[in-house]
């Protein structure tokens, strides 16, 4: 078919496939190498290790620089399946202190894809955690018999005292939600999940660093990619000083031992707050280390819940600690001048005598019914007020007024302490009460409970606390907070601004006058420091329809100049002279004079032996639980 | 008749130092390729260490410039004379090795001899082209007459068969490839035609099988049609007609008319049924052209027709029923139709990865992280075009690529300028050889062709390949040094 002449063409056809191969070779060369840029990235993220380096946590020191919490090195086994060959397995068990069974379960436990993602025999992989130092020398000492076994430390937090768990918080395993929300955080890192740990998490954090290791296609490491020049050191968290007394905080947990309640004080000066006890309290300790787990559900399940931070996220009726503000309110407003007198029968006349009263002198002006603690003199106040129609048009106006004047006094919303949640208390507003009544055309006497801060009012500790700083600042504070000072960093100007109440100085003079005569003549003569020190408070005994009267106490000392805001909260104790008062002046003599003096030892003595526990509800029975959370004990 | 001239003439001849300075070179880089590729982060073993693979290959380098050496010093008579025992004798080594052979790495191919590991098949190589070259050599031989015709396949396929049967597919396709020798040598274009009508047919019948067009998949319609404009081409080619040519072609695009104005005026249409309609018209007009002109050529282009609809018909039988799973793998992952970077797609992948991560001017000698970290498997034998493309991108890697092609068409042309047919037949099969090692593993770590695991001479590391690709090379350099010059 074809001729030689022709045969010799074909020399030209196969040179030609040839080449136009080559050129398609060519072309995808281009292909993958210039226009794909991908291949890059996917050759980076199959090679590069970006390990990452933990910076240390930030330390927490107390107001007089004692170390709180800090960081404590702690170890963990970890396991590299390929490289382990026959060892003996009893001699293992014993130096980790575990039986073969835990070691079996263990063993599956790291191997399980399910519980453990990240599982390659090639990679060193977490068999047990957090070895005590012991454990960690006896196994460091042995490890030539072990091969495939590696010993990575941690950090963990350590604590100092036994005592503020709940202003501290603790740090755990970061959540889903919360990798979700930030993507600084991957799993298995540390964050704070209450309290200062928490609120200050990104202080005490620092910031993460990372190493650039070179893997191979096994997951083994073959070393430090250029030596190391793309390696971030981490930066280590800012240790914190936080306002709180940690000598005082433990004094006051001492005294809250087996009561359920709260203590705040705070310097008014400043807004810082010195101590903020809330009972029953917990170790931090506990909530650290290995024991975590089983610790944290039996402070879960326990009834009177020590992981709620009642001075902060518990809410009571104020009671008559709510009748220095009323009064402010209406001497504010002009709704009584301070010579106005009220007429007091043992209750508020009105009303035939609800809520009813105690006796003392009658008729009577603010001062004494403040020292006193009259209800029907803050009753009539609340009803002149609503119902002063030439200054305001109406129930819902004045009413608004009212409440407006709470808010500014710090009551009804969170006061922004830099701790997590915070509860807002309540104060309601008029169309509260117009929902409730279903009608605008309600008066002062439907509601006259909250007139001596019991009805609907509801306020936290810290916010009765913040009170008792306002009076002794002459009408104004500054918004309480725990951290004084982020060293390296700045506090946030919220806790440096001056917050107006808007009451005329006046006015709270007069109520500091009312205040200090309760000390001296009135409702809280228990408190009494004279000749040591001026004492100025208010009881309050606010009704529980749980069980016993709550007893509080609000006050400051000393009266001119004052160093110290306090509110005592004591759950079913009763009458604020009860428990609170004594508990308040224990607290100031810890403050003031750095101890007890021999007088008050027995008062002491008697406060702390107190037991009272209120009922809890377990399936709408009441039940007393003899089981209240003890400290751990020292080490 | 052959080596006219005297003994002295011949031996004054010249060796074609081009191509031993292409030899060089390739050896060269190609060492320190695999000094790259095996080079060990931890413990890296130096150039001239021979516990290490670089060192090794320096060995293996070192014996075959003596053995290339020796080659050009045997009379230039001897490898013609003996091509035929040599050629047993292999075919007899072949038969050893599958009897003696210990399985390694799925493959019975290595005999083991005291401390060498030899491969046979890889020497097989030259013995072949050498056998070839004497039969086109003898006197009067014309490829086309029967006898010849399977005198030559049985010389290729004796050793394809035996090769196949160690499990090393990869060189059984190497023999293969000297299929371009016999087409250089007279076989019709028809023989190459049909073999790539074929291998289209089936890349498309299998890439696109998936998705239907009417009653056939869009794979069948697309074959259809080439099947279809094929047959026209043919006409043209083989019968010098371009009148019946563009009939068919109008014959065809008129049904798909038809069947188009008939959807608009809302018939449904089935465009399976067309293009099968559309394919039974045009070989209804080849039996009309047949019966009208009487010439022979009209029913082989319709047995072209039939043969090739047959051939698609069963490509899915063929590739479902009679390939292993894990080749159907593999030739899914080259069509693009798996993206399975974990199975079989893996090799391919990780050296694409490593190729594509080069970009232009690459990571810098000993730099690529993928060949440190033992991502690519076989990366200093099979897979070493991989390091070229991550330490010196796209400049290396089109560097290397072209150069290649300058040797290869080097051998076609010491391969044409042979005054014996000897020559030129063995030139022709080297030329072929190279080229055919060039397509495959390139392609493949590229990721145009599927995974076959055949060496990239010259570069790859390995004794018996770097040994059996100097002698092949060597040979012609010795052939072509003695040639007469006329």
């Amino acid at each position: 078919m074809n001729s030689p002449g022709n045969l010799a063409n074909r020399r030209k056809v196969i040179a030609a496939a040839v080449v136009i191969i080559a050129l398609i070779y060519l072309v995808q060369l281009f292909r993958l190498q210039l226009l794909s840029p991908e291949y890059r990235e996917y050759a980076d993220s199959n090679a590069f290790l970006r390990r990452t380096l933990y910076p240390a946590r930030g330390a927490i020191y107390d107001r007089n620089d004692n170390l709180l919490v800090y960081n404590r090195p702690t170890y963990d086994v970890m396991m590299v399946v390929r490289e382990m060959e026959q060892f003996d397995t009893t001699d293992f068990c014993r130096t980790l202190n575990i039986d073969l069974e835990q070691f079996n379960r263990l063993d599956a436990d790291m191997r399980d894809r399910r519980k453990n993602p990240g599982y390659s025999s090639y990679t060193p992989q977490l068999f047990l955690s957090q070895l005590s130092v012991e454990e960690y020398a006896l196994l460091q000492e042995k490890l030539y018999k072990f091969p495939g076994i590696y010993i990575q430390s941690r950090t963990e937090r350590q604590y100092n005292y036994s005592g503020m768990g709940l202003v501290l918080g603790y740090v755990a395993e970061v959540d889903k939600n919360k990798m979700a929300a930030d993507p600084y955080y991957v799993r298995g890192d540390y964050v704070g999940k209450s309290g200062i740990e928490l609120s200050h998490e990104e202080d005490l954090r620092g910031e993460k660093g990372v190493e650039v290791l070179l893997r191979d296609a096994h997951g083994r490491v073959q070393g430090r990619y250029e030596e190391g020049r793309h390696d971030e050191a981490p930066v280590s968290g800012k240790d914190l000083k936080i306002s709180i007394d940690i000598d005082l905080q433990l004094y006051g947990e001492q005294l809250m031992h087996n009561k359920v309640g709260s203590i705040v004080m705070i310097e008014p000066r400043t807004g810082e707050i010195l101590c903020m006890v809330s009972a029953p309290a917990y170790d931090p300790s506990l909530l650290t280390g290995k024991a975590f787990g089983t610790n944290y559900r039996s402070l879960e399940n326990n009834p009177y819940k020590p992981l709620i931070n009642r001075a902060i996220a518990g809410t009571y009726p104020p009671g008559s600690t709510f009748k220095p503000a009323q009064g402010l309110i209406f001497l504010q407003e002009g709704i009584i001048t301070p010579e106005t007198r009220h007429s007091c029968f043992g209750g508020y006349p009105p009303l035939g005598g609800r809520p009813a009263c105690h006796g003392h002198a009658s008729p009577l002006a603010i001062q004494y019914a403040l020292a006193t603690s009259c209800n029907s003199f803050f009753s009539y106040g609340l009803n002149g007020m609503l119902s002063n129609r030439s200054k305001y048009s109406g129930t819902v106006e004045a009413f608004d007024v009212w409440k407006d004047h709470m808010v500014r006094m710090g009551f009804g919303y969170p006061l922004g302490v830099d701790l997590p949640s915070e509860k807002r208390g309540f104060i309601p507003n008029s169309k509260f009460y117009s929902n409730v009544f279903k009608t605008d055309r309600w008066n002062a006497h439907n509601i006259i409970s909250i007139a001596i801060g019991q009805g609907e009012i509801l306020a936290t500790p810290l916010q009765i606390a913040n009170m008792g700083a306002l009076i002794a600042n002459r009408g104004y504070y500054y918004t309480p907070h725990v951290v004084k000072e982020i060293k390296g960093g700045a506090l946030d100007e919220k806790y440096t601004t001056r917050h107006e109440s808007g009451i005329n100085r006046e006015h709270v003079e007069l109520t500091v006058a009312g205040m200090a005569d309760a000390v001296t003549i009135g409702t809280c003569r228990g408190i009494n420091l004279e000749p040591f020190m001026e004492v100025c408070g208010k009881t309050g005994t606010a009704e529980n329809p749980h069980g016993d009267d709550h007893s509080l106490f609000m006050g400051f000392a000393p009266k001119d100049d004052p160093q110290v805001a306090i509110a005592v909260v004591v759950e079913s104790g009763r009458f604020g002279a009860t428990n609170a008062v004594p508990i308040a002046r224990l607290m100031l003599q810890q403050y003031f004079r750095g101890e007890i003096p021999e007088s008050d030892r027995w008062l002491e003595n008697s406060v702390i032996n107190r037991e009272i526990l209120p009922y809890v509800y377990t399936r709408n029975l009441p039940v007393r639980q003899h089981e209240p959370v003890k400290p751990q004990e020292e080490q | 008749m052959i080596y006219q001239g005297s003994r002295e003439r011949v031996e004054k001849g010249k060796i074609d130092w081009m191509t031993v300075g292409f030899y060089l070179l390739f050896v060269v880089l190609g060492w320190l390729n695999i000094y790259a590729a095996s080079f060990d982060l931890e413990n890296a073993t130096g150039l001239f260490d021979i516990s290490g693979r670089a060192g090794m290959q320096l060995v293996w380098m070192g014996s075959s410039l003596l053995l290339a050496f020796a080659l050009m010093k045997i009379d230039v008579r001897f490898y013609e004379t003996y091509a035929f025992l040599f050629y047993l004798a292999g075919i007899a080594l072949l038969l050893i090795t599958l009897v003696m052979a210990k399985e390694i790495n799925g493959s019975r191919s290595w005999l083991i001899i005291g401390p060498l590991r030899l491969q046979p098949a890889e020497f097989m190589k030259f013995l072949i082209a050498l056998m070839l070259a004497k039969v086109f050599n003898t006197y009067g031989f014309r490829l086309m007459e029967r006898r010849n015709l399977i005198l030559v396949s049985a010389i290729i396929l004796l050793p394809v068969i035996l090769v196949i049967a160690q499990s090393e597919t990869g060189t059984a396709l190497v023999y293969l490839s000297l299929i371009l020798v016999l087409y250089r040598e007279g076989l019709p274009g028809s023989f190459l035609f049909a073999g790539m009508a074929a291998i289209i047919y089936f890349v498309l019948g299998i890439k696109f099988s998936d998705k239907m067009v009417g009653v056939i998949s869009l794979g069948e319609f697309m074959t259809i049609l080439l099947i279809i404009i094929f047959s026209a081409l043919m006409i043209r080619n083989y019968l010098k007609r371009s009148k019946p040519f563009r009939t068919m072609l109008l014959i065809a695009a008129a049904i798909f008319l038809v069947a188009y104005i008939l959807s608009f005026m809302g018939v449904t249409i089935n465009w399976g049924v067309t293009a099968l309609a559309a394919l039974t018209a045009s070989a209804l007009y080849l039996i009309y052209l047949f019966f009208r002109y009487r010439q022979k050529n009209y029913l082989l282009i319709l047995l072209f027709m039939a043969g090739s609809f047959l051939f698609l018909e069963s490509v899915e039988y063929v590739f479902d029923d009679l390939l292993q799973p894990h080749q159907q793998m593999r030739i899914k992952v080259t069509l693009g139709m798996e993206q399975d970077l974990s199975g079989a797609g893996y090799h391919v992948g990780q050296s694409k990865i490593a190729i594509g991560s080069g970009g232009l001017t690459g990571k810098g000698f000993l730099n690529g992280t993928q060949t440190k970290l033992k991502y690519v498997p076989e990366q200093d034998t099979d897979f070493i075009f991989c390091t070229i493309g991550e330490e010196h991108g796209f400049i290396g890697s089109a560097i290397i690529l072209l150069l290649y092609l300058v040797f290869i068409l080097r051998l076609l042309h010491l391969a044409e300028r042979q005054t014996t047919i000897f020559g030129r037949v063995y030139g022709y099969a080297v030329m072929s050889i190279f080229f055919f090692h060039l397509v495959i593993n390139v392609g493949m770590v590229i990721g145009i062709m599927p995974v076959i695991g055949i060496p990239l001479p010259f570069f790859s590391y390995g004794g018996s390949s770097l040994w059996g690709f100097t002698i092949l090379l060597f040979i012609l350099l010795r052939i072509d040094k003695s040639r007469s010059r006329l």
